[in-house]
C-alpha cells in the first residue's frame, strides 16, 4: 500500500486510491464539479487540481492515482491560483444568472465561485449561448448554465443504463445533449437534478416556486413503494415543495425513482379535508363527532363476524396494529393487509422478505427473477441489479413480463410452467443456479396476487432450496414488495384470523351480505362495486376509488404527515417523520382509530405515540429494532399444484401511477402522457442479452 | 442539419459489408466499437454523408447506443452531417493558408461555383467549404476536393481546377507550381551534388 503525505500528513492507502480520495480520507476536502464517487473518473473539470511534489504541472486529483512517496498540496498558493484560473475559464460562459435560477443557494458552482471565483470579470467577448433541450416533463434544461461536467451523461449511461445523453461536436460547440429519437424516460432521471453541479437540469414541477434556504427539511423515509428509499422532504410553510434522496448504502445509496421523487404534487390534490358521511345517495361534509356516530349507529346492530377489515399500501404499523386490535375486540377475524390477493404467507417471515437485503444482492452472482419487473417496481434496486451485472460474473434469467431491464438477461418465457421445470431441474437455466456461489430469486407481486399465487410461492421455494439459495450466511430467496405497507402488515398479523376472510372473501361476503361493515385503510385497490349493501368506512388520504364507494369517510394523513412505522421489503423497520401536518381536520391514522374505539365502546389500551410503539413491539418485538435487517428463519411455505396458464406480468402497469397519492399527482399524469407506462424505449440501448 | 430529407434507412452494400466485417474483425471480439469510425467513413464513402438512419445503423451493428455514434459522427468534422455535392471542396483558411492567399481562393471558388461557404451547387455537383488546417501548410494555400489535396494554389489555379472538375476532368492533385511534393521552389537548395555544400 502506497505512502503519500498530503498537506504535511501522511498517510497510507490502497493502491489505485486517487488523490482525491486519499485526501477525503484525512478529511480535506478538494473542491470538484466532475467528479463523483458514484460514477466513473472523468477528470475533464479541472478545478481539483493540487500540487504533487517533483512533477511540473498542476495535476487533477481525481484521476491521479496515489504513488509511493508523493508529497501532495492541497492548498497552497500554486493550486489556489491554478484553480481561480480554472474558475475564470468555467465562468466565461456560464450566464451568471443565479438571481433567477432555482439552483442558487445550492449550487456547487456558486458556493466555488465564492472560494476561488474573481470578484470581476475579463471577458470582454460574447458569451456562447446553448439551445435548451427538452428532457420531458420532470427535469428543465438551462444548457447555457453547463459547464459540461458529463455527470448527467455519466449517470444516465451507468446507472440507469438507458444512454440517451450524450455530448455533441466539439470545443466550444460542445453541447450535452439527448439522442433526437429517444425520449429520456428513465424510472431515475429526476436524479439528474441532484447531480447537476450547477443549474443546468432542475426540478421542472418545482420551478420558480421555492428558494433553497426557504425550505424546511425533513429526514424521513419514502412510502411509495416497497424499498422504503431514504428521503429528505422540503418543505415550505405547509406545503411539500420537493421530495430528495438521503444516503443510506443500504438500501437507494443516493438515488431515487420518479414516482418517489416527483409524485408530491399529488400531495396537494383530491385531499380528504374533512370527514363526509353518505346521506341521500351523496358525501355531505361532517364534523368528527357526526361521522363517528354514524360508524356507532350502524356498527351496534352487527355482529363482530359480520364487519371486516381491509388495509391498503401506504397503511403505516401504527395504524395496523390499532386497527387490528379494535378488530379483534368487537369479535372480526376478517382482517387482511393483501388488498391484491398475494399469496403471502404471515407465518414464515424469510416467505415475504427480501432476505439477501437490498445491498446484498450485489453478491449474488445468478439471479432468477419472477413475475416482476424490477425496473418499474423498484427502480433503485434494478440500478443495484445494473451495477452488480456491470462488476461481471453475474447471470440474470427473468420469467415472467419482458421488458428492457438495463442488465443483461436470459427471457425464460412468461409462462408460470417453466417454474415447474426449473423446480425439476429440467431447465438448463438450474444448471446456472446451482453451480452459483451465491444464487438467488426475485419473487415479484404479479406471481403472486394470482389464483395460482400459493403454488408459484411454492415452486420458488422448490427452486430456492434445489439451487441450494439458503445457506448459512446466505439467503437469496427474495419477494419484492411493490406496497410499503405490506410487510408491516404480515410482520403485525394483519392477516385473517381463525376462521377470517381474506381479502377477496370479504368482498364477496359483502356482496353476499355475510359481511355487513368494512374498513378500508387506504385500500383503494379493491373492487369497490363488489360491496354491495355493506357499510364501508374509508380511513385514507385521497379522495380515490375506497372513498368514492364509502359511506363514511375519514380523513387521514399522507406518509409525510406523520411519524409513522414502515417495514421495507427487506423486513427493516423504519419511521417517517413529520415534515408537514395534515391538511384540514384530517388526522393521523391511528388516532382516528383510537378515537373511534372510544366511541364504539372498545377502548383500545394506548393513547400517546410511544404507547402505541409498546403495543407494536409487543404485538412482534422486531418493531423494538430500527434501521436494521433481522435475519429471518427459513421455514416451510407455500403449497403444491398445478400453475395455470396466464402469462406472469408485473404488478405494476404504470409505473408513474400506483397509489392515491401518485394518482392524484398532474405530473405523473404528465409522466404517463409522455413516457407511456415507464421503460417503454423504442430503441435499443445496447443493454440487451 | 436541417434542410434536407433525411432516409429512413442506411444498409452497406454487399461490398463495403464485407470491408466493414473485415475492419470489425481488426479488434478483439467484445470491443467490436473501436471500429465506429472506419464504419462511419465507409458509410459516407459510401452516400457521401452520414445520415440519422446512418448512425443508428452503425450503431446497431457495432452494438452502441446511437448516442454514442453521434458523439463521433459530430466530433469530427470529416462526417458531412448533411448531403454534399460530387466534390467536396474544402478549402483551408488558417493561419499559414490565409498568409499565403487563402482569401483569394476562397474568392474565385465562391465566384466559380456561384456558392458561398457551406453551400451546395444546384446541379448537386460541388459543395464549397470552409476548414480548418489541413495539415500542408508548407504548401499553402491549399484545397482539398475529396480525398485529394490541390497545394500552391493562386487564383488561376484554382480557377482551372474547379473549371476541370466541371468538365468532367481529373485535374492533377499536389503542387500546382509543379514542385515535387514540398521540395524547395525553383529546386534543390541542398545535396545538389554529392559531397558538395550549397
Amino acid at each position: 500500500m502506497p505512502k503519500l503525505t498530503i498537506d504535511g500528513t501522511e498517510i497510507e492507502v490502497e493502491a489505485g486510491t486517487t488523490i482525491l480520495q486519499a485526501a477525503e480520507q484525512l478529511g480535506i476536502e478538494i473542491p470538484r464539479f466532475c467528479y463523483h464517487e458514484r460514477l466513473a473518473i472523468a477528470g475533464n473539470c479541472r478545478m481539483c487540481l493540487v500540487e504533487v511534489e517533483k512533477m511540473p504541472k498542476p495535476v487533477a486529483s481525481c484521476a491521479q492515482p496515489v504513488g509511493e512517496g508523493m508529497v501532495v498540496h492541497t492548498n497552497n498558493a500554486a493550486v489556489r491560483k491554478a484553480r481561480q484560473g480554472v474558475m475564470e475559464f468555467l465562468l466565461i460562459n456560464h450566464p451568471l444568472d443565479c438571481p433567477i435560477c432555482d439552483q442558487g443557494g445550492e449550487c456547487d458552482l456558486q458556493d466555488q465561485a465564492m472560494a476561488y471565483g474573481g470578484d470581476r470579470g475579463r471577458y470582454r467577448e460574447d458569451k456562447r449561448a446553448v439551445e435548451d433541450k427538452d428532457y420531458g416533463p420532470l427535469v428543465q434544461t438551462w444548457m447555457t448554465r453547463c459547464i459540461q461536467c458529463t455527470r448527467c451523461i455519466r449517470f444516465i449511461t451507468e446507472i440507469a443504463g438507458t444512454p440517451v445523453l450524450g455530448g455533441l461536436y466539439r470545443s466550444d460547440h460542445l453541447e450535452v445533449s439527448k439522442y433526437v429519437n429517444s425520449a429520456l424516460s428513465s424510472e431515475l432521471s429526476g436524479n439528474l437534478i441532484d447531480l447537476c453541479p450547477v443549474g443546468a437540469l432542475t426540478n421542472k414541477p418545482a420551478a420558480y416556486t421555492y428558494r433553497a434556504w426557504e425550505l424546511n427539511k425533513t429526514e424521513s423515509v419514502d412510502a411509495m413503494d416497497g424499498l422504503g428509499a431514504a428521503i429528505r422532504i422540503d418543505a415550505r410553510g405547509n406545503e411539500v415543495v420537493r421530495v430528495l434522496p438521503r444516503i443510506n448504502d443500504d438500501i437507494n445509496e443516493e438515488w431515487l425513482g420518479d414516482r418517489s421523487r416527483f409524485a408530491c404534487d399529488g400531495l396537494k390534490r383530491q385531499r380528504l379535508d374533512r370527514p363526509y358521511v353518505r346521506r341521500d345517495g351523496g358525501l355531505k361534509p361532517a364534523s368528527w363527532n357526526e361521522a363517528f356516530a354514524a360508524i356507532a349507529a350502524v356498527l351496534k346492530g352487527i355482529p363482530g363476524a359480520k364487519i371486516a377489515a381491509i388495509a391498503g399500501d401506504q397503511t403505516d404499523c401504527e395504524t395496523l396494529v390499532a386497527a387490528k386490535d379494535l378488530l379483534v375486540s368487537l369479535g372480526s377475524a376478517h382482517i387482511d393487509c393483501r388488498q391484491d390477493g398475494a399469496a403471502l404467507d404471515a407465518a414464515v417471515r424469510a416467505s415475504y422478505l427480501f432476505n439477501s437485503t437490498i445491498a446484498g444482492i450485489e453478491e449474488a452472482d445468478a439471479v432468477l427473477v419472477i413475475g416482476a419487473n424490477p425496473r418499474k417496481e423498484a427502480p433503485v434496486l434494478n440500478a443495484r441489479l445494473r451495477k452488480r451485472w456491470l462488476k461481471g460474473g453475474f447471470k440474470a434469467a427473468v420469467v415472467g413480463p419482458k421488458a428492457d431491464l438495463t442488465f443483461g438477461h436470459d427471457w425464460l418465457g412468461d409462462q408460470a410452467s417453466v417454474l415447474a421445470d426449473l423446480a425439476a431441474g429440467k431447465h438448463p437455466f438450474m444448471d446456472v443456479l446451482k453451480a452459483a456461489r451465491k444464487p438467488a430469486l426475485i419473487l415479484g407481486q404479479g406471481a403472486l396476487a394470482r389464483a395460482d399465487g400459493a403454488a408459484i410461492l411454492g415452486l420458488a421455494r422448490k427452486i430456492a432450496d434445489a439451487a441450494g439459495m439458503v445457506t448459512d450466511g446466505w439467503n437469496g430467496f427474495n419477494v419484492l414488495h411493490t406496497a410499503a405497507a405490506r410487510v408491516g402488515g404480515l410482520d403485525l398479523g394483519f392477516v385473517p384470523g381463525a376462521g377470517g376472510r381474506n381479502a377477496a372473501a370479504i368482498v364477496d361476503g359483502a356482496a353476499k351480505g355475510d359481511i355487513a361493515a368494512v374498513f378500508l385503510l387506504g385500500a383503494d385497490e379493491v373492487d369497490m362495486k363488489g360491496f354491495g349493501n355493506a357499510f364501508v368506512v374509508y380511513l385514507g388520504s385521497h379522495g380515490d376509488a375506497g372513498a368514492h364507494r364509502a359511506d363514511v369517510v375519514l380523513p387521514g394523513s399522507a406518509y409525510t404527515e406523520k411519524n409513522a412505522t414502515y417495514v421495507n421489503t427487506e423486513g427493516r423497520v423504519q419511521r417517517t417523520r413529520l415534515a408537514v401536518f395534515p391538511p384540514g381536520e384530517a388526522r393521523e391514522d391511528w388516532k382516528v382509530i383510537r378515537a373511534l374505539s372510544d366511541v364504539l365502546g372498545k377502548p383500545l389500551g394506548y393513547d400517546t405515540p410511544k404507547q402505541v410503539r409498546e403495543r407494536l413491539a409487543a404485538v412482534n418485538p422486531l418493531f423494538a429494532t430500527l434501521d436494521t435487517v433481522t435475519p429471518a428463519a427459513w421455514g416451510a411455505f407455500g403449497t403444491a399444484g398445478t400453475v395455470g396458464d396466464t402469462p406472469l406480468a408485473s404488478a405494476i402497469d404504470n409505473f408513474y401511477q400506483t397509489d392515491p397519492i401518485s394518482r392524484a399527482s398532474k405530473v405523473m399524469a404528465e409522466c404517463t402522457a409522455a413516457f407511456g407506462c415507464g421503460c417503454n424505449h423504442s430503441k435499443k440501448t445496447g443493454t440487451h442479452g | 442539419m436541417s434542410n434536407h430529407s433525411e432516409p429512413t434507412s442506411f444498409a452497406f452494400t454487399a461490398e463495403n459489408l464485407e470491408k466493414a466485417k473485415k475492419v470489425i474483425a481488426r479488434y478483439p471480439a467484445g470491443r467490436q466499437q473501436s471500429a465506429v469510425m472506419p464504419l462511419l467513413d465507409l458509410a459516407q464513402r459510401q452516400d457521401g454523408w452520414v445520415s440519422r438512419a446512418t448512425i443508428e445503423a452503425v450503431g446497431t451493428m457495432l452494438e452502441m447506443a446511437p448516442m454514442r455514434v453521434e458523439e463521433v459522427a459530430t466530433f469530427y468534422t470529416m462526417y458531412n452531417l448533411k448531403p454534399v455535392g460530387k466534390h467536396h471542396v474544402q478549402v483551408c483558411t488558417n493561419i499559414c493558408c490565409l498568409l499565403r492567399g487563402s482569401d483569394g481562393v476562397g474568392a474565385v471558388a465562391q465566384e466559380a461555383l456561384g456558392v458561398g461557404w457551406g453551400e451546395t451547387t444546384a446541379d448537386g455537383m460541388f459543395t464549397l467549404s470552409e476548414v480548418e488546417c489541413l495539415g500542408a501548410c508548407v504548401n499553402a494555400p491549399m484545397m482539398q476536393i475529396n480525398d485529394d489535396y490541390y497545394e500552391d494554389l493562386t487564383a488561376d489555379s484554382t480557377r482551372k481546377i474547379l473549371d476541370a472538375l466541371k468538365r468532367g476532368e481529373t485535374p492533377k492533385p499536389g503542387s500546382q507550381t509543379g514542385r515535387q511534393f514540398s521540395a524547395p521552389e525553383g529546386g534543390p537548395t541542398t545535396l545538389i551534388k554529392t559531397g558538395e555544400k550549397a
